[in-house]
C-alpha cells in the first residue's frame, strides 16, 4: 500500500520542483553575464554544456526515471549544484538535526501535554484549568516564526547572548565531547521550546477533551460505584482509554513539528534542513529540494505506520482489515 | 487501514429539547452560552470592520512614505502635559530626529514644546470604500503627523499598513476556506454517495495529498509562481494552492457523514418515491452535513491565516506593493533591525488576535453544532 503512494509522491515532488521557469543553470548564466563579463551567447553556451553534463537537457520524464533509478539502486539522490556535493551527503546530516529536534519536541510536548490535559480535565473550570486552557489557545494561535522572533529578540537584546545556530563558534568543528554536548543543549532548547509550545497546546486540548468525554461514560461511574479510589479510576480506567486519540494523532503531529522546525530554523538560522530547503527552493537547486520533499514524505508515511502499530498494540479492540 | 470496532453512540435526548425550535435556533441558543465563542466573534468582527474601513481609521495613507520618518517609534498618547496639567483632549508630541551622543545612532526625541491635539472626525487624505468617496477620518492632527504604531523602514504608517494588510490576510483566509469547503464538500459527497471506483480514486488522491508535509509543499508551490506575476495573480494563485491542499480533511469528514446517512430510512424512502440523486444530495444529505461544513470552515480559516503569514514572512507568498500581515513581518527577520525597532513586531499581535478569535469561534461552533447531544459536564 505504502510503496505505490511513495512512488506517486516522488513523481509529484519532482514535478513540483521542476515547475518554476528556468533552472539553476539559468541563474549561473545570469551570474556569468553580470560578474564574469561574458556575452549572452557565450554564457548560454556554457550553461548548455553544464545542462548536458548534468542531464538537464533531457525530457522531464527521462530525468525523473534516472533520478528515481539511482535512488532505488544506489541511494544516490542526485547532485546539489549549490553545495557542489552529492545531495545525499548534504541532506542526511541536516535532516538528522531536523528529525532530532522534531522528535524531541514531539516527545516532550506529548508528555507535558498529556500531564496538563489530565490535570485540566480532572480540575475542570478551576483556575489551573482556565490558565492552561488559555495558554493552549495562545499556543495554537501564535505563528512559530513570531515565537522565534520573540526568543531571538529577548536573547539578543535583553540578555545579550548571540542567538541561533546549534553550536558556539568554539565548538563548531571540534570533536564530540561533554562540553560540546552541553553547548549543544544550550542552543537547541530554543527551537525545541518554540516548536514544542504549539504541540503541547494541541496535545493538551485533545487530552482534556477526550478525558472529559470518557469521565462521563457509564463504565467510569461503575468503577466509582464499585468504591475504587479516585486515583485508580482516573489513571487505570479513564486515562488509558483517553490516550488512544492522542496516539492516533501522533502520525499527524510529526509533520506539524517539522513545519514548525522549518520556520523556526530559518528565523534562528539553525543549520537544519529547513534553511537548506528554503535556499534550495529559491536557487532552484532541484535535486536537493526534491529529495527533501520526498524524504519528509517518507518520514511521514513511516510515522503514520508506527502510530498505527502502536495503537493496535495499546488498544486490543483494533483489528487490521 | 484501521477500524475501531467500537462505535461511539451519541446520546439523543429528545425530551430535553424544546419542540418547535429550528436547528439553527438550537445552535444559537447553545452558542450564546459559550463566553469564549462570543468573545471570538467580537474579536473577529472588530478586526473585520477595522480592515474593511481601514482608511477611515488611519490618519495616514498606507503607501505614503516619508524618508525622514523612517523607523519612527510609536508616539505616546498623553493626557497630562509636561507642566502636570490635565487635558481632556488627548495629545501627542512631535518626535524630532536626533543623534545619540554616545552611540551616534539615530534616535527620536519628544519635542515637548508643542502638543499636537488629536482631533476626531477630521478631514484628511481621500479614499474610497465600497464606491463611497470620502476624506473623513476617525482621528488625526491638524499639523504635524501622528503615528500611533510607529513607522517602517520607509517611514510609512504602520497602523495604516496593518489595517490594509488585514484586508489581504483575512480575505485570503476567507476565500481560501470558502473554496476549500466547496471542493471538499463536492468531492466528499461524490465519494461517499457514488462509492465504487470514483470513491477509490478520490480516497487515494486524499491519501497522497495528506502524506505530504503541508508547509514544504506549499513553499515549493509558492516558489514555483513566476516572479514577474502581479500581486493580484499571486493572491489568486495562493488561494487556489491553499484550497487545493486543504480540501482532503473536509472531504473525508463529509464522506463519513454521507456514508452514515446514505443507508438510513429517510434516504431509502426518498429513493422509493423516485427522488433523483441531485435532490437527495442537495435537499437531504448536504443540509445534514452543513453544521460540520461550517465548523470546518471556521477551523480552516485560522490555519490559512497562519500559513499565509508564514509564507509571506519567508518571502514566498504575497509580495509588495500588496501588503499582508506576513509581508509586514519580513522586515523583522534581521536581528539588527528588530533589536532597535521592536515595534515592527506589532503586526504579529494582529495575526495572533485573528487566529485566536477564529479558534474561539470555531471551538464554540463545534460544541454548538450538535445541539441534540446532551453534555453532562
Amino acid at each position: 500500500m505504502s510503496i505505490p503512494v511513495l512512488l506517486i509522491i516522488s513523481v509529484i515532488a519532482f514535478v513540483v520542483i521542476q515547475l518554476p521557469p528556468g533552472d539553476y543553470m539559468s541563474a549561473i548564466k545570469a551570474q556569468m553575464e553580470s560578474l564574469g563579463g561574458l556575452t549572452e551567447a557565450d554564457a548560454e553556451k556554457i550553461a548548455q554544456e553544464l545542462r548536458q553534463m548534468y542531464g538537464l537537457d533531457r525530457p522531464m520524464y527521462l530525468q525523473y526515471f534516472i533520478w528515481i533509478k539511482n535512488i532505488i539502486t544506489r541511494g544516490d539522490f542526485g547532485y546539489s549544484f549549490q553545495y557542489r556535493r552529492p545531495v545525499s551527503e548534504v541532506i542526511w546530516e541536516r535532516l538528522g538535526w531536523t528529525l532530532l529536534i522534531a522528535t524531541m519536541c514531539h516527545l516532550i510536548s506529548t508528555v507535558i501535554g498529556i500531564i496538563i490535559g489530565i490535570y485540566s480535565a480532572t480540575h475542570q473550570y478551576s483556575i489551573g484549568d482556565n490558565v492552561a486552557t488559555f495558554f493552549a489557545f495562545v499556543g495554537l494561535s501564535i505563528p512559530s516564526f513570531f515565537l522565534a522572533l520573540i526568543v531571538m529578540y529577548v536573547l539578543a537584546v535583553k540578555i545579550g547572548v548571540e542567538p541561533g545556530g546549534l553550536f558556539s563558534q568554539r565548538y563548531m568543528f571540534s570533536p564530540w565531547n561533554w562540553s560540546k554536548f552541553v553547548d549543544l543543549l544550550r542552543h537547541i532548547w530554543a527551537p525545541v521550546v518554540i516548536v514544542g509550545f504549539a504541540g503541547t497546546a494541541r496535545n493538551m486540548r485533545v487530552m482534556r477533551g477526550n478525558l472529559l468525554d470518557i469521565l462521563n461514560l457509564p463504565y467510569v461511574l461503575t468503577a466509582r460505584s464499585k468504591g475504587l479510589k479516585e486515583r485508580v479510576v482516573i489513571y487505570k480506567h479513564a486515562v488509558v482509554n483517553a490516550l488512544h486519540p492522542i496516539i492516533m494523532y501522533q502520525g499527524m503531529v510529526l509533520p506539524f513539528m517539522i513545519q514548525g522546525e522549518i520556520t523556526t530554523s530559518i528565523v534562528l538560522n539553525i543549520p537544519t534542513a529547513g534553511p537548506m530547503f528554503y535556499d534550495a527552493l529559491v536557487a532552484q537547486d532541484m535535486y536537493l529540494a526534491g529529495s527533501f520533499l520526498l524524504l519528509v514524505a517518507v518520514v511521514l508515511v513511516i510515522g503514520n505506520l508506527l502510530a498505527d502499530i502502536l495503537l493496535a498494540w495499546v488498544d486490543p479492540r483494533i483489528r487490521y482489515d | 487501514m484501521i477500524r475501531k470496532t467500537k462505535e461511539v453512540n451519541r446520546e439523543v435526548n429528545v425530551t430535553e429539547i424544546e419542540r418547535g425550535k429550528s436547528y439553527f435556533q438550537l445552535v444559537w441558543r447553545k452558542f450564546k452560552k459559550s463566553r469564549t465563542a462570543i468573545l471570538g466573534g467580537i474579536i473577529i468582527s472588530i478586526l473585520a470592520v477595522l480592515a474593511i474601513f481601514a482608511p477611515f481609521f488611519t490618519p495616514n495613507d498606507y503607501l505614503d512614505y516619508k524618508p525622514d520618518r523612517a523607523f519612527q517609534p510609536p508616539q505616546k498618547v498623553h493626557f497630562v502635559d509636561s507642566n502636570g496639567k490635565f487635558h481632556f483632549r488627548p495629545f501627542v508630541y512631535n518626535l524630532k530626529l536626533d543623534v545619540d551622543p554616545i552611540t551616534y545612532s539615530r534616535i527620536y526625541k519628544e519635542d515637548r514644546s508643542k502638543a499636537l491635539y488629536i482631533k476626531f472626525f477630521i478631514r484628511g487624505y481621500d479614499y474610497t470604500v465600497f464606491g463611497i468617496h470620502s476624506n473623513l477620518h476617525l482621528f488625526g492632527v491638524d499639523e504635524g503627523s501622528v503615528y500611533l504604531l510607529g513607522t517602517d523602514q520607509y517611514g510609512r504608517d504602520l497602523l495604516a499598513r496593518i489595517l490594509m494588510g488585514g484586508r489581504i490576510s483575512l480575505s485570503i483566509a476567507l476565500f481560501g476556506a470558502f473554496v476549500t469547503v466547496i471542493l471538499g464538500s463536492i468531492l466528499g459527497t461524490v465519494s461517499g454517495y457514488y462509492g465504487g471506483t470514483v470513491d477509490m480514486t478520490i480516497q487515494r488522491i486524499i491519501e497522497i495529498l495528506q502524506s505530504f508535509p503541508q508547509l514544504p509543499l506549499w513553499m515549493a508551490l509558492s516558489a514555483a509562481l513566476p516572479k514577474t506575476w502581479s500581486s493580484l495573480q499571486v493572491f489568486v494563485m495562493m488561494i487556489i494552492i491553499f484550497s487545493f491542499l486543504n480540501w482532503p480533511t473536509l472531504a473525508r469528514e463529509v464522506r463519513g457523514k454521507i456514508l452514515s446517512f446514505k443507508e438510513q430510512d429517510f434516504i431509502t424512502a426518498i429513493k422509493e418515491m423516485g427522488g433523483s440523486d441531485a435532490r437527495i444530495i442537495l435537499r437531504h444529505l448536504l443540509p445534514n452535513c452543513l453544521s460540520h461544513i461550517i465548523v470546518v470552515l471556521t477551523i480552516s480559516i485560522p490555519e490559512l491565516i497562519l500559513m499565509e503569514s508564514t509564507l509571506s514572512f519567508l518571502g514566498l507568498g504575497i509580495h509588495p506593493p500588496m501588503v499582508s500581515w506576513g509581508v509586514l513581518m519580513q522586515g523583522a527577520q534581521r536581528i539588527e533591525t528588530l533589536g532597535q525597532h521592536p515595534w515592527i513586531m506589532i503586526p504579529c499581535i494582529f495575526i495572533v488576535l485573528a487566529v485566536l478569535g477564529f479558534n474561539f469561534l470555531g471551538d464554540g461552533l463545534r460544541d454548538a453544532a450538535d445541539p441534540y447531544s446532551v453534555k453532562k459536564s
